[in-house]
């Protein structure tokens, strides 16, 4: 299967007395889409926002395409080609498709926006995801449906030749052709790929995409496996109790903080 | 890896009907307001308003208004608001009065030559980005709503301007800067007061419309998170919006200081309600996010226009006010209305 692209060995975060994330290991592979499911207040936004370099590790290793690094900001995961696509998607409405795609990132030709290159890399872009929803890149975002607004995020985040693009529940507020249209996507990201990491709770959409499913249990990591060999009831005990069978953790008394 | 990439469409830039998108601008209703209003007054009074100098006492008149609604304009883009422009303009002018004065002889500036105005220049412009600079940290990095801090910066300003004159304007202003600045033409007939207020304006639109500080502009106003994790300095720009503000208000004050001689310090206290009101009829809204350069300037010129007209017809010029002031409802009237259509999609 795919080489791991990102590798977080024993990371912990504490927000003051709050212990976020317990010794947390995690692996994105390239060329698969990994979920990431756990209970509301599991860590699973806390883990990805110290991929993403938003919050600093207590402690732990991050080790990207084999060499270790450490990320101290959006910028510095930027250049590494880690992108999240946050859940409240974090666009600009009164922005067009283009400006919102190029935000903080603009072409410039002597010193000056160039729109017409900018327009055209992001139609190529969009046009390598197959997205055929979207009418005009000129058109605003505050015009735009909710799957279309999520379809433009993706595509922000895959722009910039990017290499890890973390999910954090793109289809909560989608209907079910929108849900439909959005995993797709999320699929041909991993065709073409990327390390995909899918944050969801919607168990039939990580059935669907996941390649690998890890699930965290009260902020530690109780289960990384293929998507394959476990079934939907175990992932759920997982999600709720920790473990499963001799699945997770060995005695779950342990993970009460 | 396996490449689905699929044969990109031919990518030519894409044509957004310039018509139909200027039919759908504000700017483009506010501007055939602005084009109504001066024919109307110049078929009423076909021989007082449309003559050159009817337009060129309007265009001086405008000028100073002008420079401060270039930056008003950044400032509400940002979804914020400067109450305080027209207290630090005469703080601005107030400091370079003051400033000339104490560089000539018996503190008469009046013969003063250029190297005394040059100095009262930077000691304005100083003076100006100061306040901006206070407003620009405390909104940003204090985070205290703009109305706020501008609303004290706004009684700050003034009083501090007062203080250092002791409430008596300062009248010696130097002959050379009044002659040439203050009521000096260039190329004929172009007022150089009206020369700066287009330079400053020109390059204003230069700096909102195409380059990146007027699209990170843009995106603070339109959503300051979304902004700030694509990676804008969100705090920075703010404070350099502000600090842009309050240096073109120090501008605004040695402008007025060339114009009128004298530092006018009572006469500004509803500078900042015109300036706003000139950005908010141009297009720009008070919700950040949507504006233009030109509708700003459009927005200025319409109360200018309409003062003028009064004047000329004979109509008590106390109507101005109410005029511009249903105006002003019904622009924003209709702003929310845009926005609730866009909304509802």
């Amino acid at each position: 299967m795919g080489e791991p692209i990102l590798e977080l060995r024993g990371v912990n975060k504490s927000f003051g007395p709050v212990h976020v994330l317990h010794d947390v290991d995690f692996t994105v592979r390239a060329g698969e889409v990994t979920a990431l499911v756990g209970d509301n207040g599991a860590g699973k936004s806390t883990l990805v926002k110290c991929i993403a370099g938003i919050h600093s590790m207590d402690s732990g290793e991050v080790r990207f395409a084999g060499s270790p690094v450490h990320v101290h900001g959006p910028r510095e995961a930027a250049a590494l080609g880690i992108e999240v696509v946050y859940q409240d998607l974090a666009l600009c409405d009164n922005l067009d498709i283009v400006q919102n795609m190029f935000l903080g990132r603009e072409q410039l030709r002597g010193g000056l926006l160039d729109e017409a290159e900018m327009e055209r890399k992001a139609r190529q872009t969009l046009a390598s995801l197959s997205v055929r929803t979207v009418k005009s890149v000129r058109t605003l975002v505050s015009a735009l449906s909710g799957g279309q607004r999520q379809t433009v995020a993706i595509a922000k985040a895959v722009l910039w030749e990017s290499r890890v693009v973390l999910l954090d529940e793109p289809t909560a507020a989608l209907g079910v052709a929108q849900t439909r249209q959005v995993l797709d996507l999320v699929r041909r990201l991993a065709e073409q790929g990327l390390g995909v990491v899918l944050i969801s709770h919607n168990m039939a959409d990580v059935f669907e995409v996941a390649d690998r499913i890890a699930t965290l249990y009260l902020g530690r990591m109780v289960a990384e496996l293929p998507a394959k060999e476990v079934t939907h009831s175990q992932v759920v005990e997982l999600i709720t109790a920790g473990r499963s069978g001799d699945l997770g953790m060995a005695r779950p008394e342990a993970a009460t903080v | 890896m396996s490449t689905s990439t699929v044969e990109a469409p031919a990518t030519r830039p894409e044509r957004t009907g310039f018509g139909r998108r200027l039919v759908s601008a504000n700017t483009f209703w506010i501007g055939l307001v602005l084009v109504g209003l001066y024919l109307g007054f110049s078929v009423l009074a076909p021989s007082a308003f449309p003559t050159l100098f009817n337009f060129q006492t309007l265009l001086i008149e405008a000028s100073v208004l002008l420079v401060l609604s270039v930056g008003m304009t950044f400032v509400i883009i940002t979804s914020g608001i400067d109450l305080s422009v027209g207290s630090v303009l005469v703080f601005a002018g107030v400091v370079g009065a003051k400033a000339m004065e104490a560089l000539s002889p018996g503190h008469d500036a009046t013969s003063a030559g250029w190297g005394v105005i040059a100095v009262g220049l930077v000691a304005a412009l100083t003076g100006g980005a100061v306040w901006g600079l206070a407003n620009g940290l405390l909104i940003a990095r204090a985070k205290i709503p703009p109305l706020i801090v501008t609303l004290g910066s706004f009684g700050a300003a003034l009083g501090v301007a007062e203080l250092v004159t002791a409430g008596v304007d300062v009248r010696t202003v130097p002959q050379a800067l009044r002659r040439t600045l203050g009521y000096g033409t260039s190329f004929v007939v172009v007022p150089n007061l009206v020369l700066v207020a287009v330079v400053v304006t020109v390059l204003g639109g230069w700096l909102l419309h195409t380059t990146r500080f007027g699209r990170y502009t843009y995106a603070v106003g339109s959503n300051a998170e979304a902004a700030r994790r694509s990676g804008i300095g969100v705090t920075r720009h703010l404070v350099l919006v502000y600090l842009i503000t309050g240096l073109l208000a120090g501008l605004g004050g040695f402008m007025s200081l060339a114009y009128y001689g004298t530092t006018t310090i009572s006469g500004h206290s509803t500078d900042n309600l015109n300036v706003i009101a000139a950005v908010v009829l141009g297009g720009t809204s008070l919700f950040g996010g949507v504006g233009s350069m030109l509708g700003s300037v459009i927005g200025v010129f319409i109360p200018a226009v309409l003062t003028k007209g009064f004047v000329i017809l004979g109509v008590q010029p106390f109507w101005q006010p109410v005029a511009v002031s249903a105006v002003l409802v019904a622009a924003v009237w209709f702003d929310q209305r845009r926005r609730r259509t866009q909304d509802r999609r």
